[in-house]
């Protein structure tokens, strides 16, 4: 999908012009179907229907809810790193916080679950929106160290505030109650990660369609080409960012409420370093690639975990193998290569 | 002397002393991202392979010093044996690939050091024994006088590698541009495996120096490589002098933090300080404005 970013795009008297390239590059339907947007999506209710049947018993619906938890994250994340070009190694500051917003509302002041989940989204919000302007001005590894600062601090915080959060030992999180049922067992959380899920796919896909997209690739490809076209860089760049963070902070808090049990683990370094290599080995700026990434790198320990003591050689090994020979990432490589297979096989 | 300059002076030599190592370890940064701008996240495990190995060849029987020799020498190859393996074949990559790369290589290191030599905490004996040196009423162990000195040491020989050998002299050419170095029939491959090679040494020497004081295991790598690169960033990236000034002055301000406000907070002290430093100057302490190119 090449989306050529053309500066008179972006004037507002150009819209109808724009409008009507749309309409004139409109695909046809069966291209649609094959396009990220709508057959992407279609597939990805499909794999999530359809997983049920394969999930013989709690230990798999456990692995497929943290890859759903994980996925929403990434997806944000891919917003930030794949299409605005801004690297953050931070996030998981933003999913922890999330998580023991959840953790300490519910536990100690015994709010709903329900109203601590949109709490801590909006308080994590409020964060990084606070801090993205200064953040932001920061350009490649000093916005990497900056955002890396950010999310040691807040872990810094959730470990030694131990009278709040438990410190190093963590806290016990309380059943998440909906509708007056509590929420319990591997099944039922699956399909409200799922929701979850899809709504942030489809948020970021529609994103990523809009008008704003179209302004985060022109300031992906060239943040100073896309200011003298006439974009809000800084606009958009603090909005993706505070939109990235507020689903890290969901997700956190689901994963709070799933495991019934926060540790600061969950917002620590090594944690930020996962989601971040999760949206580069699925693939940048590429939606279901993020997915993708999530899913494979939280499957892999799974399985290497047979390796016992081998486990981090054969996973320091796939990555490094993985970007050297696929450095766009799994997804955007294997549908580069699927193309042209259809295409040799067209001719 | 007061005891309230007494107590200042201890939380100093403290700070030096840690800084000190978070310059050898920030220069190493500085030195492969001059010469093939990548930021390499296995520079920590460096520093770790420098002190389990130095521990390993002690134990196997070897003299310290022919140990300490030994776990350079293979920190060395690792450290070549990454540029040629893992970053030459993905020189086109992005940057963030390339990261990501190196963080890859930096988990199989600790699990190869996980799986061979285990994961306990291992202590090096002291240079030169453990009686306490007193300095103005302060007190400072042998092993921070070896720490400063040797580090002062590499960096003075640092200097003079850079402005005095042809060899220094490409690995700078190549690191203005590439390919103008190339152009001039400068060797850019072999400048980029041999700048790998010397920040390993950097690394090693950090990781056999600290050992003594803070013991080393197979996990260590992993926060002073952090500090090796926040060091590097607030003196601003790719600047030699910069690095040192930043772990400098990150060490003192962590020690400093953890003696007069707390101990619990000492990190966060420290980064709250180089974020504020970085909203009020970008490029970081010595870095080059407005490197952004069109």
């Amino acid at each position: 999908m090449a989306h050529n970013v053309r500066p008179s795009g972006y004037s507002k008297f150009a819209k109808k012009q724009t409008y009507t390239r749309r309409m004139s590059t409109r695909k046809s339907r069966a291209q649609m179907l094959l396009s990220e947007r709508g057959g992407g999506m279609a597939s990805l209710l499909l794999v999530i229907l359809v997983l049920p049947l394969f999930l013989a018993n709690d230990y798999h619906y456990d692995v497929a809810v943290n890859i759903g938890i994980n996925a929403i994250v990434v997806v944000g994340l891919n917003l930030l790193i794949g299409y605005a070009g801004q690297i953050s190694l931070g996030h998981a500051g933003f999913f922890g916080l999330g998580a023991y917003t959840s953790a300490v509302l519910t536990a100690h002041y015994g709010l709903h679950g329900l109203l601590a989940l949109p709490i801590g989204a909006l308080g994590v919000g409020v964060l990084a929106y606070a801090i993205a302007r200064p953040v932001l001005r920061l350009s490649g590894h000093y916005l990497a160290m900056a955002t890396l600062g950010v999310g040691l601090i807040i872990n810094i915080i959730i470990s030694r505030e131990a009278w709040l959060t438990g410190g190093p030992d963590g806290m016990y999180v309380p059943l998440l109650e909906v509708f007056g049922t509590e929420v319990y067992g591997g099944p039922m959380w699956y399909w409200i990660v799922a929701a979850t899920l899809l709504l942030a796919v489809w948020l970021s896909l529609n994103l990523i369609d809009s008008p704003v997209g179209r302004a985060l690739r022109g300031l992906h490809g060239s943040e100073v080409a896309a200011q003298v076209a006439g974009v809000d860089t800084t606009r958009y760049k603090v909005m993706v960012f505070v939109i990235s963070a507020v689903m890290a902070a969901v997700a956190g808090s689901l994963a709070a409420h799933f495991s019934e049990f926060v540790t600061p683990a969950k917002a620590d370094f090594s944690h930020s370093i996962l989601f971040v290599t999760m949206v580069v080995l699925g693939g940048m700026a590429s939606t279901f690639g993020a997915v993708v990434g999530a899913a494979v790198l939280t499957l892999l320990p799974q399985f290497l975990a047979d390796f016992a003591d081998y486990e981090h050689v054969i996973l320091g090994l796939i990555m490094m193998t993985v970007m050297i020979f696929m450095p766009k990432g799994l997804v955007p490589t294997l549908a580069a290569l699927a193309r042209r297979g259809a295409r040799r096989t067209a001719r | 002397m007061p005891p309230a300059f007494v107590e200042f002076l201890q939380f100093l030599l403290s700070g030096i002393t840690s800084g000190a190592i978070y310059a050898l370890v920030g220069l190493g940064f500085a030195l492969i991202y001059n010469a093939s701008h990548v930021i390499n996240f296995a520079q920590g495990e460096f520093v770790m392979l420098g002190g389990m190995l130095t521990w390993a060849l002690t134990s196997a029987g070897l003299d310290l010093p022919l140990a300490i020799g030994g776990a350079v020498a293979i920190t060395v190859l690792v450290g070549m044996a990454l540029e040629k393996l893992a970053i030459e074949p993905a020189r086109d990559a992005n940057v963030v690939t390339l990261i990501i790369i190196t963080i890859g290589a930096g988990i199989f290191l600790r699990g190869v050091v996980s799986v061979t030599l285990g994961k306990d905490f291992h202590p090096l004996p002291s240079f030169s024994g453990d009686d306490p040196i007193s300095i103005l009423g302060a007190t400072i162990m042998p092993q921070s006088l070896w720490v400063l000195g040797v580090s002062a040491l590499v960096v003075i020989a640092l200097q003079g590698f850079f402005s005095y050998t042809l060899l220094g002299k490409s690995i700078l050419a190549t690191s203005h541009n590439r390919m103008a170095a190339k152009l001039m029939g400068i060797n850019v491959g072999f400048v980029l495996v041999l700048s790998f090679g010397l920040s390993a040494l950097l690394g090693a020497m950090a990781g056999i120096l600290i050992a003594p004081i803070t013991a080393t295991n197979f996990e260590v790598g992993i926060i002073l490589g952090l500090k090796g690169f926040a060091a590097a960033i607030l003196g601003g990236l790719g600047n030699g002098l910069g690095a040192i000034v930043g772990g400098l002055t990150l060490g003192i301000i962590e020690s400093l933090g953890a003696g007069y406000v707390s101990s619990d907070y000492k990190d966060a002290i420290a980064f709250v300080v180089i974020l504020a430093v970085l909203f009020f100057m970008p490029s970081g302490l010595f870095g080059r404005r407005g490197t952004e190119r069109v």
